[in-house]
């Protein structure tokens, strides 16, 4: 029997820990601990404040045992079909984008210049917020759906080039080569080679991205790109929460209709 | 196989007739749906503002360049705040994501007729509402500053952290709970034991995902009066100070590559 299960024999076992350096685990716990503390102390609390708001708090939660979907109807109505406007034609239009930025953005199908310039697009696109984005465009473009329309175009555009490219560095080099082997030319090996490989997940990821763009294109309007949020805003501004908690049921049960559509058509691709 | 015939001879096809009918069906129809949500977008867009539109882009970029930089001395405050939210938000988020994780995965939950619906509830409609109108609500409940933005930010992390943590209990090895059920150990030490060490590099995944989708978030919370940067560049908007704007846009860009930096290498070292 070797020594150190000599040594280890008769004693209790104790789970390891999670990580295992003890001073890295110590330094780690404290660090966190002290900026938890000081970044508590920076906050305000207003208890005064939240006592009035308090009131306010319950009056909307009150407001959803009875929504008002009635007396802003037009309103809401045009809200929601210039968000669902908005998601169809930018989730169009990001895919229709991203599908050559993504075949770009893949190490193993793009020579190295157009590699990097298709990672930067991407990049950038990540790196903005779509909230920021929009309110660039309504300074140059103005108020109206068009800002909100690009705003998600671009976002999708990010999202979608980088997972698909990741999908296409991870595909079966064997079938593409296969097809190249035949002799195929560059648009055939892509489209018989590379795009069956990769077609599941493109549209999964489209039916998910469609998702995203929904509830995102419900905010836009709070800065004045389209789409529902402005009726929000306006229900928000005037204190009307019987409307505010009827938009947002509309949202979420949109949301998980489109959820779970997107679920039943990704099983059925799988 | 689906087969035609062509002069006499028989070709193949990739699809039957019908498939290939019903595929052009479905084209037809989303092409139809989305150039008629275009020429609504079009409708409602005043194209004659369009034509000047590379002057208004240059006059922008004129103003916003060089960005105000000896505004960055004011800058700290508000990127600390937007930290504070983004990270605490996270922290709180997780604490209340986990036990509704564990009442919606189907192999934990203690009822899954009555719980886990609720769990589930809680879950799809804390992620579909935006943080932005979360922090919207909460500014009106609690007053505009840091506060309401923490929340707002806890609020919308539950219901994406609960789902990726519940798929995560949902997908354990179930011979290794069994293994600590043997032994006679109790429920609680079942949860300890069997299932905490087999979720938890999905839950450090999770967790440092989310910080970083929270500090992406945290930056705009500003606009709705929650705190953070983007009081900072809303105030900026208002009153139209271009080079305050673009310099708070460069620290935000850098505030969101640092935080994808740091969740990318903490993942890399977890998985």
């Amino acid at each position: 029997m070797s020594a150190a299960l000599e040594a280890k024999l008769g004693q209790a076992w104790k789970k390891p820990p999670f990580i295992s350096n003890p001073v890295f685990r110590w330094a780690l716990f404290i660090g966190t601990a002290v900026y938890i503390i000081a970044a508590f102390s920076g906050i305000e609390i207003n208890l005064d404040r939240i006592a009035r708001g308090w009131a306010r708090g319950w009056e909307f939660i009150k407001a959803f045992t009875e929504p008002d979907f009635t007396s802003r109807w037009k309103d809401i109505y045009k809200g929601i079909y210039e968000s669902i406007v908005m998601t169809v034609a930018s989730t169009v239009v990001g895919i229709a984008i991203s599908i050559p930025i993504a075949l770009g953005a893949a190490r193993n199908i793009a020579p190295l210049p157009i590699y990097l310039i298709c990672r930067a697009i991407v990049a950038i696109s990540r790196a903005l917020n779509e909230i920021i984005v929009a309110i660039i465009l309504v300074a140059i473009l103005g108020f109206g759906p068009l800002a909100g329309f690009i705003t998600l175009s671009f976002a999708t555009i990010g999202f979608l080039a980088k997972l698909l490219a990741e999908d296409i560095e991870n595909m079966n080099k064997v079938q593409a080569e296969a097809i190249k082997s035949t002799g195929a030319s560059w648009s055939q090996w892509i489209n018989y080679g590379v795009q069956p490989q990769v077609m599941p997940r493109l549209i999964g990821l489209s039916m998910y991205r469609l998702d995203i763009n929904f509830r995102e294109s419900a905010v836009l309007g709070l800065v004045g790109a389209g789409g529902i949020g402005g009726t929000l805003n306006t229900a928000f501004d005037r204190y009307e929460f019987d409307t505010v908690a009827a938009i947002l049921i509309i949202i979420i049960v949109t949301v998980m209709f489109l959820e779970y559509l997107s679920g039943v058509i990704r099983a059925r691709i799988q | 196989m689906p087969m035609s015939e062509k002069n006499g001879q028989k070709v193949w096809q990739v699809r039957t007739t019908n498939a290939q009918l019903i595929r052009w069906g479905a084209w037809l129809v989303g092409l139809a749906a989305f150039l008629y949500s275009w020429k609504e977008i079009s409708d409602n867009t005043l194209w004659f503002m369009m034509d000047n539109v590379g002057e208004v882009v240059a006059d922008i970029a004129g103003r916003a360049t060089p960005p105000a930089w000896s505004f960055i001395t004011e800058l700290g405050r508000p990127v600390w705040d937007t930290l504070a939210i983004a990270t605490l938000g996270t922290i709180f988020a997780l604490i209340m994501a986990v036990p509704v994780a564990f009442l919606a995965a189907r192999n934990t939950t203690p009822s899954r007729i009555f719980v886990r619906p609720i769990a589930l509830l809680v879950i799809v409609s804390t992620r579909s509402v935006n943080s932005l109108i979360w922090a919207l609500l909460l500014v009106s409940i609690v007053g505009p500053g840091v506060l309401a933005g923490l929340i707002a930010i806890s609020i919308r992390s539950i219901g994406f952290c609960a789902k990726l943590l519940y798929e995560a209990i949902e997908e354990i090895n179930v011979v290794q709970v069994e293994a600590i059920k043997a032994t006679g150990a109790s429920p609680m030490q079942v949860m300890v034991y069997g299932i905490v060490p087999q979720i938890m590099p999905a839950f450090a995944g999770i967790a440092v995902f989310r910080w970083d989708i929270n500090i992406r978030e945290s930056t705009v919370l500003g606009l709705v009066g929650a705190g953070g940067i983007g009081l900072a560049l809303q105030s900026s908007l208002n009153v139209l100070a271009w080079p305050k704007v673009s310099l708070i846009l460069l620290v935000i860009l850098v505030a969101v590559v640092i935080g994808e930096w740091v969740s990318a290498k903490v993942r890399g070292a977890i998985i």
